[in-house]
């Protein structure tokens, strides 16, 4: 016990999450730890909730019951008039949010801003960075993803690739704890999913704590340190890529697996 | 047609214009003040913040700016208080007058473009900006409103050419604009056709620069890129 004291807080826990839609339940209670450096990836069929898993972890969905401690500080969380669960300190959440990095499977840049600007707007009105400051470590950034000469561009003059690739830019930019990722290359064009699945690897090769919602198997297998498979908003299978990908206990996770191959 | 009329109209008219401008100018730069915040209030999810401006915009939207007109410029005379009141210097001047109806008509149809406008920005963007720590009034600030803006310039900029149409109203309460002019000009020379065709290309000279403005606004504010893409 003692032991477990002194050891470092995981870098995000999740405990018992249920989310519901209205009677349907579609997240039945998931509990997850990541600790740092740990590459979670979270597989499952469409519908299985994986998204809305990810979604309910930095609030973008509010889930119905669970807890959410992000390093050590758990996320106080209220009833609202609906029965789903909101914050309960908008400045608690709103630290919390920067910690966590979400890159979303539309990208979602602003369309109005530069690249650059996509990436340093966050960093100089949330964490107050001055603009030298911040567009140096833009700068820096997007030469890291590979799109330094892109940072004047506006995100509709690039490619599908090179914008998911500014968004987690703008994502690392914020000095994330953990970075959630919800689909990042299903939106993109398949000539174009290996540029972010490079980048992707990178941080992940960097020791960067993640959590990974995918269809790209392969790639999962690859970087994961811990794969879990969602079945109907339950945790059907987990452990490391090789228990899971190839010696599955689940029906369903077999079945899964041999159908995305 | 006396063209040697309407050359010596010329200058009595383009006194008209500059009121007609200044009517304009006025109206829809205060209007766009007042409506940005009864707009965002109107965009609320809570029925009390979004009950006040959607009265506001019932009243002044369903009544003609005429009457309107008539209400401010005839009716507020009627109360002693008004006419005893600090704003009576004000009141009682049909520039004035028509100033302040034309910026509460207007500012009823541009909160509705900035309802629209709002409403109209990606939810993703402002996940997005809420993902990555901002505010709620950050995200408003320096995401929402300004992609609004742009999704609700071209709806403005119809606006104001509809209100340079609509400044031709303040004539019936003895302002010289453009049409009070011509009218004024008419009832010395007989010629209507003539005066009126003066002023109506006047009209149309003030509405095509308008158009060239907003257009330029337009390209600077690089309003096209955020519907395209994706």
């Amino acid at each position: 016990m003692t032991e477990a004291m002194t050891e470092a807080a995981p870098a995000l826990e999740i405990r018992n999450l249920h989310k519901r839609y209205g009677d349907l339940e579609v997240i039945k209670g998931i509990s997850l730890t990541a600790r740092d450096g740990d590459v979670i990836s979270i597989l499952g069929s469409s519908g299985s909730g994986k998204s809305t898993f990810l979604r309910c972890i930095n609030l973008l969905e509010s889930p119905h019951q669970g807890q959410i401690i992000v390093a050590g500080e758990e996320l106080k969380l209220k009833p609202s008039s609906n029965g789903n669960l909101v914050a309960a300190d908008s400045k608690q959440i709103n630290r919390l949010r920067s910690k966590i990095g979400f890159v979303f499977q539309n990208f979602n840049l602003w369309p109005h801003m530069t690249v650059l600007d996509n990436v340093t707007e966050a960093p100089r009105r949330v964490l107050g960075m001055s603009k030298a400051a911040a567009t140096e470590m833009g700068e820096a950034l997007l030469a890291k993803v590979g799109i330094a000469d892109k940072r004047h561009c506006y995100p509709n003059q690039l490619s599908g690739g090179q914008q998911q690739r500014a968004a987690i830019a703008r994502t690392l930019a914020m000095q994330p704890k953990v970075i959630l990722f919800d689909e990042p290359t299903s939106a993109l064009d398949p000539e174009m999913v290996q540029e972010v699945l490079s980048v992707i690897r990178a941080l992940a090769e960097e020791g960067r704590t993640m959590l990974l919602v995918t269809h790209e198997m392969n790639f999962a297998r690859q970087v994961s340190s811990e794969v879990v498979f969602l079945h109907q908003g339950m945790v059907e299978e987990k452990g490391t890529p090789d228990a899971v990908f190839n010696h599955p206990k689940s029906e369903r996770c077999k079945q899964f697996l041999s159908s995305n191959h | 047609m006396q063209w040697d009329v309407i050359l010596q109209a010329l200058p009595k008219l383009l006194q008209g214009v500059v009121l007609t401008l200044e009517l304009v100018a006025l109206s829809c730069i205060a209007g766009l003040i007042f409506a940005i915040p009864m707009g965002i209030a109107r965009a609320s999810t809570r029925w009390y913040v979004r009950s006040l401006p959607y009265g506001y915009i019932f009243l002044f939207r369903g009544t003609p700016l005429l009457v309107q007109l008539f209400l401010v410029y005839y009716g507020l005379a009627q109360f002693e208080a008004v006419r005893q009141g600090p704003l009576w210097p004000y009141l009682r001047d049909p520039f004035w007058c028509a100033v302040i109806t034309m910026t509460m008509h207007t500012t009823a149809y541009i909160a509705e473009i900035v309802r629209g406008a709002l409403q109209a920005v990606p939810a993703g963007e402002i996940e997005a900006a809420r993902a990555l720590g901002m505010s709620k009034t950050q995200t408003l600030l320096f995401i929402t409103l300004p992609r609004a803006i742009r999704i609700g310039l071209p709806a403005y900029s119809n606006e104001v050419i509809l209100m340079l149409k609509g400044s031709a109203l303040a004539s019936t309460v003895t302002l010289l604009e453009l049409t009070g002019m011509a009218r004024t000009i008419i009832a010395r020379t007989y010629l209507p056709v003539e005066i009126f065709f003066a002023a109506g290309v006047l009209y149309l000279l003030i509405a095509y620069v308008l158009v060239l403005g907003f257009k330029l606004l337009e390209k600077v504010l690089r309003v096209d890129t955020g519907q395209l893409g994706r």
